[in-house]
Order: C-alpha cells, then sequence, then structure tokens
C-alpha cells in the first residue's frame, strides 16, 4: 500500500511534466541566460516563455511584471522592504495577526527598527473586519500586505477589495498569495494589487523558485542589487532550470484548475465529512464558506497534534499539525491562537491539504485510520473519561496542574 | 519531524502504564494548557514501606511527553519514594537514550509530576515557582522570563555573561539574536546602550586558548554584578578560600552522581579544575562546568571563568 501524501500546502511533488521540462537545462541547455552566445540565447528564450506564462496565469498585464526570486520568503521581504524603502516618509504597516512566518517575522524585526505595525485581529472563523482595516488607511501607512489565503485553514481573504481601499488613501498593497496562486483564479491586471508573491513548490514546480508580481508603475527598490537580471531588480544569476519548471506548472495550473477545483474539492469535502461524522468532539477551523477548495483543518478536542501526526505517519498518511510541539515551541499555532479557539482544541488540530494526486481510496484509507488514533490518544489524556468515552466533567477542576 | 530514538517510538507507540492506577494513594497534576503538555501522575505506594507499588500516567502532550512519562513509570516501580525522588530529567531522558534538545522540557515534567505526586502522598504543599515565558534557548530549555530577570538582577550587558548565568546560548547559538534583543531592551530600560562584542578572530583559537591571560577589564558600562559582594577586595588567600568552600557545597551533588571535582588553580579570573569520575566526558560537563562556574561568580560576587583541565594540560600552561 502507497503512502498517503496530504500536507500539500507545506509542499507538492513536482509533477513528472515539470521535471521533463526542466531536465535540459542541467546538461545541454545550461548557458548563463545573459551569455550573448547561442548558448544562452537558448535558455534566455526558455525564461521568457516562463515568464509569459506566469503572466497569464496570475493575469498580469505585461511580462515585465514578472520578477523571478529564490522563493516565496524573499518575495514577500524584497516587497515589503521595497515599499518602506521607496516611501521613507511613512513608517506604518499594515499586516494580518495570521500572516505566514515570512511577513511576521519581517515585520516583528522592522518594529524594531522604528515601523509600526498594526496587526488586524481575525474572528473565531479567521475572517477580517474591514472596517477595523478601514480606519488603519491613512497616509502614514507605506503598505498593507494581507496574505490572500491562509495556509493553515485555507481562508481566504478578500484581496482584491481591500486593495482597492488601500489604493484610495494611496498605500502600496501586498499579498502573499502563495497558498492561493494555482489554486484559486487570479487576474491581476483588474485589480489594484501593486505586488504579490507566489513560491513555486506549493504548485508543483519545484523547490527554490519564487515569484514577485509588481505592477508596473509602482516605486520599488531592489533586495539584491548587483548584476542587471530581472532588469536590475533582482540581482544574481537565474535559477534557469526552475523558472522553465515553473512555467511548466503554471501551464499545468492553468489546465487543471477547473477540474481541481471540483474533483479536490469533492476529496476534501467526503474527507471531512468522514471524519466530523465519526469522531466526537472535534471540528472545523477557520471559514468553511470561503476557503480554499484543497483544505481542511481539524481540531481534535483534549489531545496533541504532534501525537496525531506520529501515529498517521504510523499509517503511511502525511498530514501537518498547527501544534507546538511539531515546531519546537510551546505555543499552539499563531493562527489557531488569534481566532480564540481554546487550548485544548488549538493544540491538537491537524491540517490536511489534498492535491490531484489523491485519490477517493485515500480519503477512505484516511476516514477509517483517524479514529482509532484519536481514541488511542484520548485514552492517554487526563481531560478525557475513558469509561463514558467523553471529555470530563469541567476538566478543569478535576485536573489540577501545580503549575498552569 | 523530529528524530526520536527507537526507545521513545517503543514507549510512544506502546506506552507502558497508561492510564490512572486504580486504588492511587498519591497524585501529581503538572503542566500547562497553552504549552500544551500536562501530565497526571498516579502512584499506589505502600504505607508501610514507601515502596512505591504501581504507578499510572495520562498525558495530554506530544509524543515525547507520551514517551517520558511512560519511562519514569517504568523507572520508578518497586523504588522507595526518597529514590524515586532522585530521578533527575536527565536519567528520564537517558532511558530514553536522549530526546531532542527542544523536547527536553517533557523529561522535566515527567519529574515534576514525581515531586507533585510524593509531596502529595505525604501531604505536603508544592509551590508554583513556575514562570512562564516563550522559550528562548531550545538547547537548554531557558525561557525569556529567567533570561531578563538574571539580566536585570545581575547587571548583565553580553550574551556571553548570559549564557554563564542561565546556559542560554551555550549550545547551538542560534538563540543569540533573541538573546542580544533582551540585553537591549533590558539595559535600555536601565539606561545604557547593549554594544555587541567584536567578533572574533577565529573559533579554533579560543579552545587552545587555555593560556592564562591578562583578566579581560570589566566594560566600563558593566557595574559589578549586584551578587553578595564581600566587601572590600579580596586577597589570593580569601578568593580561594571562598572558592573552595562553594565547591565544597557543589561537591555532594556531583558525587552523588559518581562524579566530583577539584581545584586546580586560580589565575585571576580564570579558575582552573578538575573534574573527576563520571564527570569526566559526561555530556553534560558543559553544563555542570556552568553550574560550578555561576555557583563561584555568586560567592565571590565578580565575575570568572571556569576551565576544566586536566593536571598536565595545566603545567603546560602555567609552567611555560
Ligand atoms: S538554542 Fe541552542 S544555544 Fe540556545
Amino acid at each position: 500500500m502507497n503512502d498517503i501524501y496530504m500536507d500539500n500546502n507545506a509542499t507538492t511533488m513536482v509533477d513528472p511534466a515539470v521535471v521533463d521540462e526542466m531536465l535540459p537545462f542541467f546538461t545541454e541547455q545550461f548557458g548563463n541566460p545573459s551569455s550573448l552566445h547561442s548558448f544562452g540565447n537558448k535558455v534566455g528564450f526558455a525564461l521568457k516563455k516562463a515568464r509569459k506564462t506566469v503572466q497569464t496565469l496570475l493575469g498580469a498585464e505585461h511580462d515585465s511584471e514578472i520578477i523571478f526570486t529564490s522563493c516565496g520568503t524573499e518575495a514577500d521581504s524584497t516587497a515589503i522592504l521595497s515599499a518602506l524603502r521607496a516611501q521613507p516618509e511613512r513608517k506604518e504597516i499594515i499586516t494580518t495577526e495570521v500572516e505566514h512566518p515570512a511577513i511576521l517575522n519581517l515585520c516583528e524585526n522592522l518594529e524594531t527598527q522604528g515601523y509600526t505595525v498594526h496587526y488586524l485581529k481575525v474572528d473565531e472563523k479567521g475572517r477580517l473586519d474591514l472596517n477595523a482595516y478601514q480606519k488603519l488607511l491613512t497616509d502614514q501607512v507605506a503598505i498593507a500586505s494581507i496574505m490572500w489565503a491562509n495556509n493553515e485553514t485555507g481562508t481566504i481573504f478578500p484581496v482584491e477589495k481591500m486593495a482597492e481601499m488601500a489604493q484610495e488613501e494611496g498605500i502600496m498593497f501586498h499579498t502573499d498569495a502563495v497558498q492561493a496562486v494555482g489554486k484559486l483564479p487570479i487576474n491581476l491586471q483588474d485589480s489594484a494589487i501593486h505586488m504579490l508573491s507566489l513560491s513555486g513548490h506549493k504548485l508543483h514546480a519545484p523547490k527554490g523558485i519564487g515569484v514577485l508580481y509588481l505592477k508596473r508603475g509602482t516605486r520599488f527598490r531592489p533586495l539584491l542589487r548587483g548584476g542587471h537580471q530581472e532588469r536590475g531588480r533582482r540581482a544574481g544569476t537565474e535559477n534557469a532550470a526552475a523558472i522553465v519548471g515553473l512555467g511548466k506548472a503554471a501551464q499545468l495550473a492553468m489546465d487543471n484548475m477547473a477540474h481541481e477545483n471540483s474533483y479536490v474539492k469533492n476529496l476534501r469535502d467526503k474527507l471531512q465529512e468522514g471524519i466530523l461524522k465519526t469522531v466526537p468532539n472535534c471540528f472545523v477551523t477557520g471559514d468553511p464558506e470561503n476557503r480554499l477548495p484543497n483544505t481542511v483543518n481539524i481540531a481534535f478536542e483534549y489531545i496533541e497534534g504532534e501525537a496525531i501526526l506520529l501515529l498517521m505517519n504510523k499509517h503511511g498518511i502525511a498530514a501537518s499539525s498547527g501544534s507546538a510541539c511539531t515546531s519546537g515551541s510551546l505555543e499552539p499555532s499563531h493562527v489557531m491562537k488569534a481566532m480564540g479557539i481554546p487550548y485544548t482544541a488549538a493544540h491538537g488540530t491537524v491540517r490536511f491539504s489534498l492535491s490531484r494526486y489523491n485519490t477517493e481510496e485515500e480519503v477512505n484509507r484516511v476516514i477509517e485510520a483517524v479514529p482509532p488514533i484519536v481514541a488511542k490518544l484520548r485514552k492517554l489524556s487526563p481531560y478525557w473519561d475513558a469509561e463514558a468515552n467523553a471529555p470530563m466533567e469541567e476538566p478543569e477542576k478535576s485536573f489540577a496542574p501545580v503549575y498552569a | 519531524m523530529w528524530d526520536y530514538s527507537e526507545k521513545v517510538k517503543e514507549h510512544f507507540y506502546d506506552p507502558k502504564n497508561a492510564g490512572a492506577v486504580a486504588d492511587a494513594n498519591a497524585t501529581g497534576d503538572v503542566g500547562s494548557l497553552s504549552c500544551g503538555d500536562a501530565l497526571r501522575l498516579t502512584l499506589k505506594v505502600d504505607p508501610e514501606t514507601d515502596i512505591i507499588l504501581d504507578a499510572g500516567f495520562q498525558t495530554f502532550g506530544c509524543g515525547s511527553a507520551i514517551a517520558s512519562s511512560s519511562a519514569l513509570t517504568e523507572m520508578i516501580k518497586g523504588l522507595h519514594v526518597d529514590e524515586a525522588l532522585k530521578i533527575s530529567n536527565q536519567d528520564i531522558a537517558d532511558y530514553l537514550d536522549g530526546l531532542p534538545p527542544e523536547k527536553m522540557h517533557c523529561s522535566v515534567m515527567g519529574r515534576e509530576a514525581l515531586q507533585a505526586a510524593v509531596a502529595n502522598y505525604r501531604g505536603e504543599e508544592l509551590e508554583d515557582d513556575h514562570e512562564e515565558g516563550a522559550l528562548v534557548c531550545k538547547c537548554f530549555a531557558i525561557d525569556e522570563v529567567m533570561v531578563r530577570d538574571t539580566v536585570r538582577a545581575n547587571n548583565l550587558s553580553s550574551v556571553e555573561e548570559v549564557t554563564n548565568y542561565t546556559k542560554a546560548g551555550g549550545g547551538c547559538s542560534s538563540c543569540h539574536e533573541a538573546i542580544e534583543n533582551i540585553l537591549t531592551e533590558e539595559m535600555a530600560a536601565r539606561g545604557e546602550t547593549f554594544v555587541a562584542p567584536p567578533i572574533a578572530a577565529s573559533k579554533k583559537k579560543k579552545v587552545v586558548k587555555l593560556k592564562p591571560e591578562e583578566p579581560k577589564p570589566e566594560p566600563a558600562a558593566a557595574p559589578a554584578p549586584a551578587a553578595a559582594k564581600p566587601s572590600g577586595k579580596l586577597t589570593t588567600v580569601q578568593r580561594i578560600k571562598i572558592i573552595e568552600n562553594a565547591l565544597a557545597e557543589i561537591r555532594p551533588t556531583l558525587q552523588r552522581d559518581h562524579g566530583d571535582v577539584e581545584l586546580l588553580d586560580v589565575d585571576g579570573k580564570n579558575i582552573y579544575v578538575k573534574l573527576i569520575g563520571a564527570c569526566v566526558g559526561c555530556q553534560l560537563a558543559t553544563a555542570t562546568v556552568g553550574g560550578i562556574q555561576q555557583k563561584l561568580m555568586e560567592a565571590l560576587g565578580e565575575f570568572v571563568k571556569v576551565t576544566p583541565v586536566t593536571e598536565e594540560q595545566l603545567t603546560n600552561l602555567v609552567g611555560v
């Protein structure tokens, strides 16, 4: 029996067609795209083609708006730091409490350098309050950076609308769309979004390639200065094979998106129903109405996520957990905290993120495997009444740690 | 995913003594919901002999928390409660063939649950001496509150000092930025500016640098440590006396682990000691030396550096 991979928001398998497309760029087509000879020319041409495809995937107006970077994190950092350097008189940033660490840790660091960062809160379903956002839009703000879709819950934010609101106040708008690109239709030319980050390995391209979309006319200050690659906006010899791979992956994403939105979504819904029906005391986190088609994040109360993952792994099932213990920190996931999920549940969240490679048979196997795993761990839990097979009544009272 | 030993996996997949002991006469609850780990240890102790007849655990926690709890119950069954209390969290980790550094707190929890259970059995109150904060140093499980308090209480001004006082930063050094940030804030609060030390020329040199050197002048910004400082300047003989006394206090702890320590030489701020028995080559030798160093600093009320050497190394050092 094959192992089951349901951790596609972490990373995806490189599509075999993408690998095929890349291979010649390690051997015959190894030229430096900046060189004038034919070796370089061929590669330069391939990059151009890939850039065009990414442009189409994002619905960008010009192919020159696509800047290849080394990863999503680099794209995020470039966007925010550029906005600050390009508008030195503006010292504020708007973002959300549930961003990826690529944004949050950068913002935290910028706070120590004298910038003010406004973190928008989310409600219990992970949704933003646009009124609160509106109030923050002033001429002090250099950039608003709001993720398109949350990596843990899949919750989608109304970034197009938010970009328009920012535009009215003359504020640059960036979106970390790492989880959205390839899963949701995107059309940047009609939007007020100035910058967007994407990461290749989330859409079946290899790791080590990302993109910063930069709307034409946006003031820009490069992060990496040096050679004239990417029109001087991102120096460093291009990762040609990976870029070509990303081009192919972008093509495949466009071809598959409609199908995926129904096929993957059906599988996801089946998985969700199957688990919720058979496992007591669990619930879906995030906004079920407005969510990536491939993601479901389930909180299993009174047990801890890492323990669940280890047992699932033994059954050949790979998923992921926002639990503290998988990261070595003691805090539960910042996303769960921001939504106000109680600790007894926040530590036991498991994220299943599917892709076009998952099958119905796999979903059935997961639905079968999960209930006994949860039951086994709950038997060990001091918050669970094994005899009644239910949570202890008032567990906080009967279980009284010396320190809490 | 963590690199767990086979032993950890064994105890996780097939935990021993899971569940509450039926007729327990001792219960120890520890943990913190926010940290996602909680442990209840139940014991059945023979009231005549104080021997632990049975032990059971319930854990809300990760793989290593479950494995640590399972290991602990196996280790203490059949022991006298006094014997059981001697089990350290390191013993639990050793029993499991080691835990990842980030997971050492799981073994600490096991030890604390045991203390709580024994206190409960004896009808004693156990005080909560826990401070909670974000984990700064994962290698030594030191949290922010601990670092901050130590920096404040001792007017520390360098990462090196923080390491000497708390051990934080003494391992992989990936937490140095976080420590520097705390120093920056704390020093700002007392009206000083944190200045990073110049980059050391080469790490390798440091190891060879056993030669006694001129004591480094105290950085002007750093006031003398606030620890109980004997008034006036100490003579060398006085200092040696204080050091000997402090070592005598630590000795029983080391001897319990079949080790010992001996003072070889004092040269300004450099104190050379010899580790004996089980302390030699012990994985925890750095921690032990750190502990000794801290103890000596407290006793002397000054900053000193403790270096473990052999007699041979010492003659080379001092003789040349
Ligand atoms: S985290 Fe390794 S030394 Fe602090």
